[in-house]
């Protein structure tokens, strides 16, 4: 409380905007730090490139971006509730093959997206249980349903990928929509409205306050009268849905449901929110920045190609990437505090 | 052993809280046996006892954090369950506990509405934020509590305005019952006087205040009447006017019974 207590008054409205001001510029900051990355990058690979800065170069780019992207959104929501989920990889993949099968099936392609979305909102929802009412770790949940998912994937295909699919279904990965006078690929706009619609879920809804509310301090909303487990069952649940949003769009875009698919992505994906500034510690952090994190990521990548590196070392620039970011992110947080 | 609440106090008035024979066991041990407790309108109790004692459990029934495993409650003579924290918030209770229960990485006004946000309109769904603002700066003002801003995370907060900000909260939604575990023990001289001057406050809010401290000092410039327990079994009840200090030490410790 502090000397001004003694006046026994609350500071004026005036001072108190000035500090909400200074605080919002400081967690405001966390965000535009990584886009003045982004940008910096940007701008040092059109000086070097001819090609970079080309809206087909772009839209590259945020092309091969979004599922991750789309992905990444759900993931931020369950390390900002305070937990992790390693398999959105899996799920990407065996939520494409069941749709894929159902489309080989004959089955409408409405009805085959809607089955591959509710199985991957289903894998979420078990996660959810397994974590909340038998309270497994979540990493231990999410390991096993990571090879739980992965393993349907090659069972269900016995190994072989599913070709074929109908136009109706590869509509949503390959159209471009024109806007002003750019072709701007469909699934980049499934990111940018998935993008808002999870900001304003996080930021002003009951249930986005309780997602940062249980991450922060779970007992702390437990004793409010939050229900913790409804919520870790929400955000899991929400990230599978996601991934397989993501899924869809990728297989859409390949033409081809492998059960190989998407092997590895869980950990693009965790990068993405880390280096987009989201506290592995849960309970703060932004869905633009995990937005600006994947886009880092995807530079990065069609950067060292148009500079002429081999691809193989494409893994060891997003390994140094994430270290530094994170590194960056906490001497930022140890210096305000 | 046991002195009843003298007939001067509760003449005509009946308790607004009333438990009776509560009994709480963690595995093997007892930690409260058969323990009686009331609490009458507008009065400020205190619960004291040495570390052990069962205060916190008792009080964590009452706030739903534990259920009682045997024993009966009454609200307004109402006989009532109390399940979870929510259900002891609809009632109208509310607690500090000694943990402060808030989140630290949220703002100020966050945690002062935690998980009982304002929606706007019928949806239920989209938090009303100029209400939560609102509402915080009006109740934060009329209790004289100051906090550098609303947005200010509570991670950067001081301890004394971190608890400033836990009482301010129970003082704002504790309709009946208010509970205070240790509302001073992380505080500084100036501070507690301030949180000692909010509790008597309640008392002219309408509401009923029970306190557990450690300090009896504290204890008595705020306490009405003093329940102690010892070994989770209720000890004694004592107006403070009929009682003092070395009583109260006596009780806690057991000198006397040897």
């Amino acid at each position: 409380m502090e000397r001004r207590v003694k006046g026994g008054k609350i500071k004026t409205e005036g001072s108190q905007k000035k500090f909400s001001g200074l605080i919002s510029r400081v967690t405001g900051n966390q965000v535009i730090t990584i886009l003045l990355i982004l940008i910096a990058l940007g701008t040092y690979l059109s000086i070097h490139t001819g090609t970079f800065l080309t809206s087909y170069n772009i839209f590259n780019i945020l092309r091969a971006f979004s599922w991750i992207g789309i992905s990444a959104f759900g993931q931020s929501m369950v390390i900002i509730g305070g937990g992790i989920d390693l398999s959105p990889g899996s799920v990407m993949a065996l939520s494409s093959i069941i749709t894929a099968m159902l489309l080989a099936q004959g089955v409408d392609v409405s009805i085959s997206v809607v089955a591959g979305l509710a199985l991957g909102a289903f894998t979420g929802y078990v996660n959810g249980i397994l974590i909340s009412k038998t309270k497994l770790p979540p990493f231990i949940a999410t390991l096993g349903m990571m090879s739980v998912a992965r393993g349907f994937c090659y069972g269900l295909t016995s190994g072989w990928p599913i070709r074929h699919l109908p136009p109706g279904f590869l509509f949503l990965g390959q159209t471009d929509i024109l806007i002003l006078h750019w072709k701007v690929p469909l699934p980049v706009i499934f990111m940018i409205v998935l993008a808002i619609i999870s900001f304003i879920f996080l930021n002003n809804t009951k249930s986005g306050y309780h997602i940062y509310a249980v991450g922060g301090n779970e007992y702390s909303a437990s004793l409010t009268g939050i229900n913790v487990g409804k919520i870790k069952i929400l955000i899991y649940t929400l990230s599978g849905f996601f991934a397989a949003i993501g899924g869809l769009l990728m297989t859409s875009r390949l033409g081809v449901a492998a059960p190989t698919a998407a092997l590895g992505y869980e950990l693009d994906i965790i990068a993405a929110v880390a280096i987009g500034g989201i506290s592995l510690r849960g309970g703060e952090g932004s869905i633009w920045g995990t937005l600006i994190g994947a886009a880092i990521m995807q530079v990065i990548r069609n950067g060292l190609v148009l500079m002429g590196f081999p691809a193989y070392w494409q893994p060891a620039a997003i390994g140094a990437v994430i270290i530094i970011a994170v590194m960056i992110d906490q001497m930022k947080k140890a210096k305000a505090q | 052993m046991e002195d009843r609440v003298s007939s001067k106090k509760n003449s005509g008035t009946y308790p607004i809280l009333e438990m009776r024979g509560i009994c709480k066991y963690f595995g093997g041990v007892h930690a409260l046996e058969n323990v009686d407790f009331e609490l009458y309108p507008q009065e400020i109790v205190a619960l004291v006892g040495d570390n052990g004692a069962g205060k916190s459990t008792l009080i964590k029934i009452i706030s739903g954090v534990y259920t009682a495993d045997r024993g009966e409650i009454y609200l307004e003579g109402k006989r009532i369950e109390i399940q979870s924290p929510s259900d002891a918030r609809a009632l109208g209770i509310e607690t500090v506990y000694q943990e402060l229960a808030l989140v630290e990485t949220r703002d100020v006004a966050a945690n002062f509405f935690l998980g009982r946000e304002p929606t706007k309109g019928r949806s239920g769904i989209f938090i009303d934020k100029k209400k939560v603002e609102e509402v915080t700066v009006r109740t934060l003002k009329k209790l004289s509590i100051t906090l550098p801003s609303l947005r200010t995370a509570v991670r950067y907060l001081s301890g004394g305005q971190r608890q400033a900000l836990a009482v301010g909260r129970a003082i704002a939604w504790g309709r009946k019952i208010i509970i205070m575990d240790e509302p001073t023990a992380a505080l500084g001289v100036e501070e507690s006087r301030k949180v000692l001057g909010l509790v008597r406050q309640l008392k002219e809010h309408g509401a009923s205040v029970i306190v557990i401290s450690h300090n009896l000092r504290h204890v008595f410039s705020v306490a009405e009447r003093i329940i102690v327990l010892r070994g989770g079994k209720r000890i004694g009840s004592k107006l403070k006017s009929e009682t003092s200090g070395d009583e109260i030490v006596k009780l806690i410790t057991g000198a006397e019974l040897i």
